[in-house]
């Protein structure tokens, strides 16, 4: 602190720390408590707030248990976010490895120019773009009913398969760099040597390559399963009733339900959700939250 | 075909796929702007037609919702830029595990899904100061995050200033008022240009966090999302064309400004 002091003087400071403090007091950390504090508490019209029926309880927890739909729904939220990680995951680590170690010096800036491109489009347009092809008279039907492989078009849309082809899409670009920027720092030496030593091409990965990009691996699938599970847009313009995300049922407590309360409680089991697989992939990828948080 | 040149055809091919994955969903979106069918597909072809251009430019919701936009995202280039800018000054000079635990708790809502920063924002600004969603709370939740953004862009450069620049003028008797205004804000001037174009992305397509903050005001992303699910023309895409098109300017004149500064400024590392 007196470094800080010492350099910026009383005056600039004072107004650091004025800006630091109500960052992360105002905007971060006391939201997040209220919100807790709000889930653990009945929903009562206003005249009884703080009345002796304003007590903490556990009502707002139980019933996620006790609704079946909701679980469910819960419960698809994760196995289908994980389902889009993993995806992301195979589809990206070829190209990752091949900007980070294989591409040529002087065509890298293009390419990395075109992924930069599409990850900066709006995600709702991305979204959007899908809701064209994936529509009952869209481009993609036409092509499989132009093979014969359907004999009429298919619904598309409307489905979890929909919504999870479309958050593999949206997504995929938050897993490709922080793969390719951890692998970048790997020196190429190193696979030349494990080859000349006779190692093959799965043992290099296993062996060097994915050791070395762990950090990035884990930052990656941790955006991504993050994105996917707390994503309102992609769910809601190519799903449909049969296929709600958590996210939409909490939309719903809050702006249909009415119940505030209700949709916090809902609202901090996501949270626990993306904390619990944080946890899960520094373990699994055995890094640390300093290693994470670069 | 030896296994190597084969390898590098597969990897070739594989890299085709994947950007023609990237860009074939957009190249229909923005196709389809121009298909004269009432719905926007490209698949029949009705034949050629501009009158979307048209239709949009007359539709007054999109001007006010862009109108909106525009606003919002003044209003965190204001809040988010100043406020990054502060924490990366304040973690630069920070040398402990004080250093560790703030730069854990500013990236946090990174981390956080976007639908929650907007209802802790909302459930909180009620509940302490009768604030009800609006233009207010939306700027707020996403400078919530934004700022986080900017912070990491200012720390960035803030690593490679030489600090023995400012202790020279301090020296030298400047105050400090003025070592910040003649050497550290103009160093820092780069980076503050870019912090507020990424946070005027950020909060241009900005659509979990806003949806449950804004109340009865309407962004043009949200907007958009309202048109695809009741009334959906090519309008929509039109709309959608223009903002990609918009967008693939400025990440161009964007690396083109980076790799000037690039070669400006050799970067020891």
């Amino acid at each position: 602190m007196g470094g800080v002091l010492r350099r910026y003087g009383p005056v600039l400071t004072a107004a650091i720390l004025l800006a630091v403090a109500s960052w992360l007091l105002l905007l971060v950390v006391l939201p997040q408590v209220l919100m807790v504090d709000f889930s653990f508490r009945p929903s009562l019209p206003p005249s009884k707030a703080g009345g002796p029926e304003d007590v903490y309880t556990l009502r707002n927890y139980a019933t996620l248990w006790t609704n079946q739909i909701h679980l469910a729904i819960f419960l698809k939220t994760i196995w289908a976010s994980s389902l889009v990680t993993a995806v992301t995951l195979a589809v990206c680590y070829p190209v990752a490895f091949y900007l980070a170690q294989v591409a040529p010096r002087r065509r890298l800036p293009t390419l990395v120019l075109m992924l930069v491109i599409p990850f900066w489009i709006n995600e709702l347009l991305r979204t959007f773009a899908w809701y064209i092809i994936l529509a009952y008279n869209g481009p993609l039907n036409a092509l499989l009913v132009g093979l014969g492989i359907f004999s009429e078009p298919q619904r598309l849309l409307g489905g979890d398969a929909g919504v999870i082809v479309g958050m593999v899409y949206v997504y995929i670009l938050f897993m490709v760099f922080p793969i390719m920027n951890a692998m970048e720092s790997l020196d190429r030496n190193q696979i030349e040597a494990a080859r000349d030593l006779g190692a093959g091409w799965l043992r290099i990965h296993r062996r060097i390559v994915i050791p070395h990009a762990k950090p990035g691996i884990a930052v990656g699938c941790i955006m991504t399963f993050m994105l996917a599970a707390g994503s309102y847009a992609v769910p809601a313009l190519l799903g449909g009733p049969q296929s709600r995300w958590f996210t939409e049922v909490i939309y719903n407590w809050f702006f249909e339900g009415g119940n505030w309360n209700q949709g916090a409680a809902y609202a901090f089991i996501l949270l626990i959700l993306c904390i619990a697989f944080i946890l899960l992939m520094m373990r699994l990828f055995r890094v640390g939250l300093t290693d994470i948080a670069k | 075909m030896t296994a190597a040149s084969f390898r590098r055809w597969l990897t070739g091919a594989y890299l085709v796929l994947f950007f023609g994955y990237l860009f074939l969903p957009l190249g229909i979106m923005a196709a389809a702007t121009f298909n004269s069918s009432r719905f926007p597909t490209v698949t029949p072809w009705m034949g050629f037609t501009l009158q979307w251009f048209g239709a949009l430019w007359a539709d007054q919701r999109m001007w006010q919702a862009l109108g909106t936009s525009l606003l919002v995202g003044a209003g965190v280039i204001a809040v988010a830029v100043p406020l990054g800018l502060a924490a990366a000054l304040l973690l630069d000079r920070l040398h402990s595990r004080a250093r560790t635990f703030l730069y854990a708790v500013m990236v946090s809502p990174l981390l956080t899904p976007g639908v929650i920063v907007g209802i802790s924002t909302l459930v909180f600004w009620r509940e302490w100061f009768g604030v009800t969603g609006g233009l207010f709370l939306t700027v707020l939740a996403q400078s919530s995050f934004i700022a986080a953004y900017a912070m990491l862009l200012f720390l960035a450069r803030l690593q490679r200033f030489d600090p023995t620049l400012e202790e020279a003028a301090l020296d030298l008797g400047a105050t400090h008022g003025q070592v910040f205004r003649r050497i550290t804000l103009p160093y820092l001037t780069p980076a503050i240009l870019s912090a507020s174009f990424l946070a005027f992305l950020q909060s241009f397509e900005n659509y979990n966090t806003t949806l449950f903050v804004r109340g009865l005001d309407t962004t043009l992303t949200v907007y958009i999302a309202s048109k695809v699910r009741t009334g959906l023309t090519p309008a929509v895409n039109a709309l959608s064309l223009i903002l990609i098109a918009l967008t693939i300017l400025g990440a161009v004149v964007y690396e083109i400004l980076r790799r000037r500064e690039a070669r400006r400024q050799p970067d020891p590392a």
